[in-house]
């Protein structure tokens, strides 16, 4: 009965950057393109991430390449002694050193990445007391140890996001395979589960992470397993509640009559429905564990002293209110990156979404049927 | 007579991303007081559509009106204002719908629902509205209508519920009419008690009555006149006597002659026993009480004795609730039962489901909704494949042959094994789940309800379907349905099931010629001829 749309077999597009994709994968690009915000944000957020990525390379106190006496050298991947360029010492040359820049100016040339300063290098050469202000040498003047903050920005960025989305895939394996198992099975298995999650929630995450802090030294990796070991709950709630609706599906009693056992089952024909609520909903999981560890380190009790952290930034800019560069330009980088991520995230929901159609499919019979019965059945078939 | 309601030129447009569907084309007729029109079609012919568009119900502005008029008692109501509709919706003109479980408010009791409408049309106090609701209620034969005042709808079956939708329909003792499938959802016994009720208010209020439905048995027993309805346009209309004696358009009669005919194919002698069950019982415990004691069980099978042999045909019917569906899966193992389940000469009772595994391709199942029954996310191929894969039955290349072949058979174009399911129609879908159980090459195969969803014309050739493939393969089926006309097309025994027990078991012609029981007798009667029988035996 759809005018416009003839059978819809060999489509055009049915291949995104290479790979095969279903009809309703097709569809939930366009759907994601169509929110132009997110698509934006996306992209705004990518090549962020991908320049942090590569922060060596843009602010440090090395240079990316050195030529001296006619040989080429790498300080950003290797660790030469200062004799190398005619030095005195046997310590690794510093070559914000006017000492050393002038030996290798000597025989050769070096070149700089844009921000001649690590997170960890201190500016000695600063005309006011730290924290000084925005300077052309420091362009987002440094925090109260002399350090330069867009260097500590650029790390501090990165972490932030590396720390967030580990944390985020962990804690979905977890949470996904938790509420796999209490929905698929129910019952006693899912009454057990619910009671434990209930009381392990309870438990003081922070008083936790003070205890740790007094026995260990926190870092990266003791964050991310204390975290995990509370965030997994966040999807359990959302992957539980869809499997236990899709193990009624007629197609999962088909398959068990075809003699497919339980994992099977639960991976090729319940998880896919689990994966629309979990996809939808990783974003603002990401947002969260971004904001948990800037919270920590605002506190005190997250990364080892002298890490590059939005949070500990943040401190700074409270302790420091006569700087007001240290406050500004961490609560604008958090408030940037945490809205983008939103806006992704919201992209994301409007793709899953399966009764938002925004513009037409191209090349495909999109028309849905008017009466409500067919567009329910959609509804659930999605 | 004037005309009570004309349609002239009606079209509706949607607008759909971008797209336009015409949905109902240039559609035309009348409808005179105190008569019955029937708009009979497919789904997908446009016909609620149609209903919806008098009410001016549809989502607008998706929905577009680009030409026509509706015409009530001189009443233009395409584009009236909010005004004018709402005075003409539920007073004038009444709607009852096909789904009585979603269109009555669950958090509302029943007096409350019926007496909103009176509140809104007539200005009633609240006790002249109670007093009002009760009849209406005794009206429709709502049994002890005075206790059911505070009763909500969840406490309801469903043929209560729709007699309570019809006692909200007729509290302002509408002119018009429009029931949009009113008894597709109900029990066949339930619809002749419902269509009785309806022709009874009918004549006695003197309303007119637009019947949409896609049942030509009902249309036959209802209309006056007959509109017919396929891809948004009016085929053919005339009276009622005219139109069955002889229909003119070829789309009628395709529509007349797609009544699942024939019968089943003679069963070869001395067949084996397949499937051999004695005393089957699946029973849920209620538990009540601090502690969740079991205080009684829910018998939905109860003690049932079932052979089905080679070649052979056993049709289970029965109303809903009756537990046809779980004796289908107990004996597929899919479903806890007690008592002893024989196939193929194993006791497979109690077996662990990896010792069952290699039995499962040699039993398969085929579920009612074709739209629930295939997983979305994988292709045509992957569907049909993946009992092959589990199996281990072939290597890649083979299999793809077979899922090919299996389509094939199922009367499905093999090229389009990498579609997914949902480009495809009901009637394909069901074809592409009756593939999945057929690449096994299984010898037993439970049918649930494999025709109820589907229109009629694709339910008959999906009859002709299993039976063709039933033949070739020597298959033993069981048949679940509550169609009677289905069963007596397909089966060989029928087995008539109430309350988890067997009312009445024989070959079929014994079952539909000559039954026993009362209750038998009541189905045939409600299910073949729409004849509702008041017997202790049907429930309201």
């Amino acid at each position: 009965m759809a005018t416009s749309s003839a059978t819809a077999s060999p489509l055009p597009q049915d291949r995104f950057l290479g790979m095969k994709i279903t009809p309703i994968t097709r569809r939930r690009l366009h759907n994601f393109k169509a929110n132009r915000r997110g698509f934006w944000s996306l992209w705004i957020f990518l090549i962020l991430f991908t320049l942090s990525l590569f922060a060596e390379f843009i602010a440090n106190d090395k240079p990316l390449l050195v030529r001296y006496d006619g040989n080429f050298y790498a300080p950003v991947f290797t660790v030469y002694p200062e004799t190398t360029f005619g030095g005195e010492f046997e310590t690794q040359a510093d070559y914000r050193d006017p000492f050393v820049q002038d030996l290798i100016n000597e025989k050769g040339w070096m070149v700089w990445p844009p921000i001649r300063y690590s997170y960890r290098t201190i500016n000695y050469n600063l005309s006011v007391p730290a924290p000084a202000p925005p300077s052309t040498e420091n362009w987002l003047g440094t925090d109260d140890q002399g350090r330069d903050v867009v260097a500590r920005l650029i790390y501090g960025f990165r972490i932030s996001i590396l720390f967030g989305l580990t944390l985020t895939i962990l804690s979905s394996i977890v949470g996904i395979a938790a509420g796999a198992v209490q929905g698929y099975f129910g019952g006693t298995t899912d009454l057990l589960f619910q009671r434990f999650i209930e009381v392990w929630s309870g438990l003081p995450t922070l008083y936790l992470l003070i205890i740790l802090a007094s026995v260990v030294e926190p870092n990266f990796w003791w964050l991310l397993g204390l975290l995990l070991l509370f965030s997994w709950m966040s999807l359990v709630g959302v992957v539980r509640a869809e499997f236990l609706r899709a193990r009624n599906f007629d197609y999962v009693r088909a398959a068990r009559a075809l003699g497919a056992g339980d994992a099977l089952i639960m991976f090729r024909h319940v998880l896919p429905n689990a994966m629309v609520a979990t996809l939808t909903f990783m974003p603002f999981i990401l947002n969260g564990s971004i904001t948990t560890l800037t919270a920590l380190d605002f506190l005190g009790f997250g990364l080892p002293p002298g890490s590059p952290s939005l949070g500990e930034l943040l401190a700074q800019g409270k302790a420091n209110l006569q700087a007001p560069w240290l406050g500004l330009t961490a609560f604008f980088t958090l408030a940037i990156m945490l809205s983008l991520l939103i806006f992704i995230g919201e992209a994301v929901r409007d793709a899953f979404d399966p009764r938002k159609t925004v513009g037409p499919l191209p090349g495909t019979g999109s028309a849905l049927k008017p009466s409500a019965r067919p567009v329910a059945k959609k509804a659930a078939a999605e | 007579m004037s005309e009570l309601l004309s349609v002239r030129d009606l079209s509706v447009d949607f607008r759909l991303s971008g797209s336009t569907m015409h949905a109902v084309k240039s559609v035309s007729f009348d409808i005179k007081p105190g008569e019955t029109m029937a708009l009979v079609g497919e789904s997908g012919s446009g016909k609620s559509v149609t209903a919806l568009s008098i009410l001016q119900l549809l989502p607008y502005p998706v929905a577009d009106h680009p030409g026509g008029s509706i015409r009530f008692k001189g009443t233009e109501l395409v584009g009236a204002d909010e005004k004018t509709l709402r005075e003409v919706r539920g007073d004038r003109i009444s709607m009852i719908f096909q789904e009585p479980m979603t269109s009555l408010n669950p958090l509302h009791s029943i007096e409350k629902q019926i007496n909103e409408t009176l509140f809104l049309h007539k200005g009633l106090t609240r006790s002249a509205a109670r007093k009002r609701t009760l009849e209406l209620l005794r009206l429709v034969g709502l049994p002890e209508a005075e206790k059911r005042l505070a009763a909500y709808p969840h406490e309801l079956s469903g043929g209560q519920r729709q007699r309570v939708m019809i006692a909200m329909a007729l509290a302002n003792e509408p002119d018009l009419l429009i029931a949009d499938e009113p008894t597709t959802a109900l029990d066949v016994t339930i619809q002749a008690q419902i269509l009785e009720l309806l022709k009874d208010l009918q004549r006695r209020f003197g309303m007119a009555l637009l019947l949409i439905t896609h049942d030509l048995g009902i249309v036959r027993k209802m209309a006056d006149h007959v509109c017919v309805m396929n891809h948004g346009e009016i085929v053919e209309k005339g009276t009622n006597a005219a139109l069955f004696a002889g229909p003119k358009h070829p789309y009628t009669q395709r529509l007349l002659a797609a009544e699942p005919k024939g019968n089943p194919a003679p069963p070869p002698a001395n067949a084996a026993d397949v499937m051999t069950a004695r005393d089957i019982k699946v029973h849920f415990p209620i538990k009540k009480g601090l502690l969740r004691r079991t205080v009684d069980y829910v018998r939905a099978v109860d003690g049932i004795d079932v052979t089905v042999r080679e070649g052979h045909t056993v049709g289970v019917v029965g109303e809903s609730g009756s537990g046809k569906t779980t004796l289908g899966l107990a004996l597929l193992r899919l479903h806890a039962s007690q008592g002893a389940i024989r196939f193929d000469g194993k006791d497979i009772q109690g077996w662990q489901s990896a010792k069952m595994r290699p039995l499962r391709r040699e039993m398969q199942v085929v579920f009612q909704d074709p739209y629930g029954s295939l997983s979305p996310r994988l292709s045509v191929a992957q569907i049909i494949g993946e009992g092959l894969k589990i199996h281990g039955i072939g290597s890649g290349k083979e299999r793809e042959a077979m899922i090919a072949k299996s389509l094939e058979e199922v009367g499905l174009d093999p090229s389009s094994r990498n579609r997914y399911p949902h480009e495809f129609s009901g009637g394909q879908r069901q074809r592409i789940a009756i593939a999945r159980a057929m690449v096994l090459k299984p010898r037993f195969v439970v049918l649930d309800e494999p025709t109820s969803a589907l229109d009629m014309s694709v339910q008959a050739q999906i009859v002709d379907l299993l039976r063709d493939l039933q033949v070739r393969h020597n298959l033993a089926y069981l048949f679940i349905s509550h169609d009677l006309k289905v069963v007596r097309a397909l089966s060989n025994d029928v087995l008539v099931m109430k309350d988890g027990k067997v009312v009445e078991s024989g070959p079929t012609r014994q079952i539909f010629e000559a039954p026993q029981q009362a209750y038998t007798r009541a189905l045939i009667a409600a299910a073949l001829n729409l004849v509702a029988v008041k017997t202790g035996d049907v429930r309201m």
